[in-house]
């Protein structure tokens, strides 16, 4: 019962807030309305009892991306007034529609497998296992490692000077 | 419902109450402890520099903090005309609950806290690293250079110190075998100061930085930008940012002793009190270093954790792990004097890399 009030909460702040970003002008007011999307989303997270995934999504898309999109805020001109209106608006709008529709449909329709199982307690252990563990996901985060390796050294190489 | 905390640990009854009566007293603990610590930093403080501190308010100027408190909630409230209101009425808010929020999975004794995440530490670093949301919301919204410079410094620092800082944390997480603070807390039948010397001087110089005191209050300067992100505020408002400040120094100072001093445990004294008597000393080191080492250049500090602190926690989490992995029933004296040896070492070697400071530097 107070897990279900608690999701209900969330989930209207989270896509309140998700509206109130696309929807204001003011982008740096847009950015902390994204940053209580993504708090709330944790919310979630931890209502479904995945507390290792909730702290995670407060410490890499609240604190760091989240930051990291304030400083890029900072580079633009205009930060009040927001980008000025263009005709663009209605196919905008109707194309998310389509897509909200679209992904409506296809959650409904999914035949869900559902697990009688209580929440695995704790999941720290769990996720490192099925990750690191025999048969896991060891090769795509190394990968993903070298890749953002990878980036951070062409960002060095572009920025430096010639 | 999933149980977040097994029956046993609720200490008065239910959940409902455990919850209240352990809000109340972190709060209250909190609010206390700052005024205590505020009085405690300016005697500390008049004692290195040869002075008295406070003395007039009560016995021993204890009574300042208090005089202090009722001085700044009676002065005027002012809002800047052309700044970002709601962000600006926010702003103290945002900065100010996170720091609460860390003290919920502290623990002051065995079983003596809000809730035992299993995932305690990583709670902490994540909501540590929401306060500077906060701070940028007062330096943006105040309509003030000084404050948004404030504010920016504020960010680029927290952001490169939270690296080395949570690499540091990954040492003891290790050796522990765990992520809750009580079961680091128990597993420290040596305290991890000594298992992880190197580890404990990267935490504490980084978290010095997080909490933006001297030698990196460079996001509040008073020579350079008058007094960073709350410039503009006062009143009420202004005290909830000085509030934020030193209970985030108690957090800091909680989080140092729990991780590596030990937390509650130490002989004769009941635990309670051993967990204050290391808070405070930890603060009093805070305060000494205050006193001794002059304001870094924002260059300084970027230099200063991204050349010499990442790789010397990277270093020392290979280092750790390796240990762990490879030779776990390795002596504790042998442990205690490679790793002092390996942090003098490698201090040696990394301050002939690079000069801090000296020569100017073009940007």
């Amino acid at each position: 019962m107070g897990l279900e009030i608690a999701f209900w909460i969330l989930a209207v702040v989270a896509i309140t807030a998700a509206l109130a970003v696309v929807s204001l002008r003011n982008i740096f007011r847009a950015a902390l309305c994204l940053i209580l999307c993504f708090l709330s989303i944790a919310g979630i997270f931890v209502v479904l009892s995945a507390d290792f995934l909730a702290a995670v999504q407060v410490l890499i898309n609240v604190g760091a991306i989240a930051i990291l999109i304030i400083l890029a805020i900072m580079l633009t001109r205009e930060v009040e007034r927001g980008s000025l209106p263009n005709k663009l608006q209605f196919p905008v709008i109707a194309s998310t529609v389509l897509f909200l529709c679209i992904a409506v449909f296809a959650v409904i329709r999914t035949p869900w497998q559902v697990s009688d199982l209580p929440p695995v307690e704790p999941t720290t252990a769990e996720l490192a296992n099925k990750l690191f563990g025999e048969g896991g996901f060891i090769l795509p985060v190394e990968i993903s490692a070298v890749l953002l390796l990878a980036t951070i050294i062409g960002a060095i190489v572009l920025m430096r000077e010639k | 419902m999933p149980e977040l905390i097994p029956q046993e640990a609720l200490w008065p009854g239910n959940f409902w109450l455990h919850l209240l009566v352990f809000t109340v007293i972190i709060i209250t603990f909190i609010l206390l402890t700052v005024m205590f610590f505020i009085w405690f930093e300016r005697r500390l403080l008049g004692r290195i520099q040869v002075r008295l501190g406070p003395n007039r308010a009560g016995p021993f100027g204890l009574l300042q903090p208090l005089a202090d408190v009722i001085k700044v909630l009676t002065k005027e409230d002012i809002v800047p005309a052309r700044g970002d209101k709601p962000v600006f009425w926010l702003a103290p808010i945002v900065a100010f609950v996170p720091v609460l929020m860390m003290f919920a999975v502290i623990p002051f004794q065995d079983g003596a806290l809000l809730v035992d995440l299993n995932i305690g530490i990583l709670y902490i670093v994540a909501v540590s690293s929401m306060a500077s949301i906060g701070i940028f919301m007062a330096g943006w919204s105040s309509n003030n250079k000084y404050s948004l410079i404030g504010a920016m410094r504020d960010v680029a620092q927290l952001v490169s110190y939270e690296i080395p800082l949570a690499l540091s944390i990954l040492g003891v997480v290790l050796i522990a075998g765990s992520l809750s603070l009580t079961e680091i807390v128990e597993a420290q039948t040596v305290p991890f100061i000594l298992l992880q010397p190197l580890g404990f001087l990267i935490f504490f110089i980084g978290s010095l930085a997080e909490m933006n005191r001297t030698p990196f209050d460079l996001v509040e300067a008073d020579s350079e930008i008058v007094a960073g992100y709350n410039i503009e505020y006062s009143g009420m408002k202004w005290a909830t940012f000085f509030l934020m400040e030193y209970a985030e120094a108690l957090t800091i100072s909680a989080i140092i002793t729990t991780l590596f001093l030990g937390g509650w445990r130490g002989p004769l004294l009941p635990p309670f009190l051993w967990f204050i008597i290391k808070v405070v000393t930890v603060f009093s080191v805070i305060v000494w270093v205050r006193a001794t080492i002059p304001r870094l250049r924002i260059d300084q500090v970027m230099a200063f954790t991204w050349k010499f602190l990442l790789p010397l926690a990277l270093i020392n989490l290979l280092i750790t792990s390796l240990q762990v992995v490879f030779w776990p029933e390795a002596p504790v004296w042998l442990i205690v004097f490679a790793g002092l040896f390996i942090m003098i070492a490698l201090i040696l070697i990394w301050s002939k890399f690079f000069k801090l400071g000296g020569d100017r530097i073009d940007v």
